[in-house]
């Protein structure tokens, strides 16, 4: 995905001369072919994420679009009162670039793992949150956020992820759009990330009846769309590569609560969510280890 | 009006705003008062008919809570209508006490401290690399400096040659529960900056011909290294029994102490 995002970015940079990067010295060979191409659009901040989002800000108030790249809980946990108070309190047209989202960077250790930020950032007024589920959903997300203008956040998978979606499949992304990405039967998986592939291989292998949907925003999320689904299942299963609390298995409860409180769906469906069970994994394994270990493994029991 | 006359109208404003509202920070806005008058009065280039204007100087206060002393110094000069200034921190006013971007003429809302340097940096950065001719100036308190966000810009600042950034460091060597020099000493204060590679500049606070003098030897020298002044001033300058006393960052006057004031205010 961090490839997608760096192609992209060089793409949009390339249109308008007012895309500008910044890094927390951080994106060893991603970044390089940005900063030798618009060396007056790049600048690296050095180990400093507070100073790199204030930095962004003042930037973006000059009109400049300013990415701001780390690994994972460096640009947001690390900064949150900055992104909350001086980009998404100024309203400032700052993209933030988190690049290992959930357990991308597994063996290193909770430090690395990404795994509550969204559900800390999507409380802040003005941001848009976006997650996307596999490259290409990464580069029309790139290309939405630098069209934009405003603060987003990008949470990024790290390299090599496969497609999903068939290449050039998705056109003109638009904010809060829900991709299908498996159609059938009257449940449906929802899910948002990195565990996209996972989420579709796993209905297909299995020759299950059921839908996929990726959420590449979990804010804001199309309220038609949603309400198209609400009404089309009788039972979701959100998954997800975050904490439970306060992510997208909240998003979709909450959207869900709200539409049938207003009278907009006359029925509930059933709710699964999956994500991770409320610890932290501090042992060595892969991505897929601590996946697993954590709770992000769907059943078949689930499709019943 | 000369930027004394200026000060005194600031400090008067403020006195009655922070009176009316019960609120704090009198002491911390009067200690900065000075150096707002002189920088309105006579250096910065801003115009309150086109705040927003391209080629305007940028200033941010970030020691946030001393806002009253900025809005004054922004109504006197006519960004808003000064009367406005009497609704302060009161129900239904935009202008809450700590500095927000919303009112006319505020570059950058602050609160949280240690926030400001790092956008005052990127705005500095862009304005060099766009060519740009105007100077971004940021005011920050001493205790602020503890913070440590504070520091990364100031690390960052001479990496990047930004010599059109002035930073006022407004040392009135008391902060919230004590003197400064029994929380977090910053001395040697200019030593530090020095081996952060600033150019020091060192000068009383409330002398008005000094202040002057050095912004305008500021603004005329060609340079590449960020600048940085470290303003000598007194907490609650300008009302004998306010000043130096730490009491006076959190209380308001009450009506007597308030006409008090204002007699001192007014004979000054």
């Amino acid at each position: 995905m961090r490839t997608a995002f760096i192609n992209q970015l060089m793409a949009e940079a390339e249109q308008n001369d007012r895309i500008f990067l910044l890094v927390g010295d951080l994106g060893f060979s991603v970044v390089e072919p940005f900063a030798e191409r618009f060396p007056n659009q790049y600048l690296n901040v050095g180990i400093a994420e507070q100073n790199m989002a204030g930095m962004a800000a003042g930037l973006a108030m000059e009109g400049y679009c300013v990415y701001i790249y780390s690994i994972g809980n460096f640009p947001t946990l690390r900064c949150m009162e900055q992104i909350r108070y001086d980009i998404c309190y100024h309203n400032l047209n700052v993209k933030i670039v988190a690049v290992g989202g959930g357990y991308s960077y597994a063996a290193l250790g909770a430090s690395h793992h990404a795994t509550e930020e969204y559900g800390m950032l999507r409380t802040i007024p003005n941001l848009t949150i976006c997650t996307p589920g596999d490259p290409e959903e990464t580069r029309q997300i790139t290309a939405f956020s630098a069209r934009y203008n405003g603060p987003v956040y990008l949470r990024l998978g790290k390299a090599g992820e496969p497609l999903v979606h068939e290449k050039g499949s998705i056109s003109n992304i638009e904010k809060g759009q829900v991709l299908n990405v498996v159609k059938g039967g009257k449940i449906a998986v929802l899910s948002t990330g990195g565990v996209l592939k996972y989420a579709a291989d796993f209905v297909q292998t299995n020759q299950l009846n059921a839908s996929v949907y990726s959420f590449p925003f979990i804010k804001p999320v199309d309220e038609n769309q949603l309400l198209s689904i609400f009404q089309k299942y009788d039972k979701l299963i959100t998954i997800e590569e975050h904490q439970l609390m306060g992510g997208f298995g909240s998003v979709i409860l909450e959207y869900l609560n709200d539409l049938y409180g207003r009278g907009s769906i006359l029925k509930m469906p059933r709710v699964k969510r999956i994500g991770i069970n409320d610890k932290f994994y501090s042992i060595a394994g892969t991505q897929a280890y601590l996946r697993e270990l954590s709770g992000i493994q769907l059943q078949l029991t689930d499709f019943i | 009006m000369n930027s004394k006359e200026f000060a005194r109208e600031i400090r008067i404003r403020v006195l009655k705003m922070v009176h009316q509202a019960d609120a704090s920070h009198i002491g911390g806005a009067y200690s900065m008062a000075d150096i707002l008058a002189v920088l309105y009065n006579e250096i910065l280039h801003v115009d309150p008919a086109d705040y927003k204007k391209p080629t305007r100087d940028r200033f941010f206060l970030s020691k946030g809570h001393s806002c009253a002393g900025l809005y004054a110094a922004l109504g006197i000069k006519g960004f808003f209508d000064v009367n406005e200034l009497d609704g302060y921190a009161q129900n239904g006013s935009r202008f809450i006490s700590h500095v927000s971007h919303f009112i006319p003429g505020v570059e950058a809302s602050s609160g949280s401290l240690g926030h400001i340097l790092p956008i005052a940096c990127g705005v500095a950065y862009a304005a060099k690399l766009q060519q740009k001719k105007f100077k971004t100036y940021c005011l920050v308190s001493d205790g602020e400096l503890n913070e440590g966000s504070n520091w990364e810009p100031i690390m960052l600042a001479p990496q990047h040659n930004l010599g059109n950034l002035v930073l006022i460091v407004d040392y009135n060597k008391i902060q919230s529960l004590g003197n400064v020099k029994d929380v977090i000493d910053l001395e040697p204060l200019v030593d530090k900056f020095k081996a952060f590679r600033w150019q020091t500049h060192e000068v009383d606070g409330h002398d008005y011909l000094a202040l002057s003098n050095l912004f305008h030897k500021i603004n005329a020298a060609s340079t590449s290294t960020p600048q940085v002044i470290i303003a000598h001033t007194v907490k609650g300058k300008g009302v004998d029994f306010m000043e130096n006393k730490l009491l006076w960052h959190y209380r308001s006057p009450n009506k007597e102490l308030y006409a008090q004031a204002l007699e001192q205010l007014k004979n000054n």
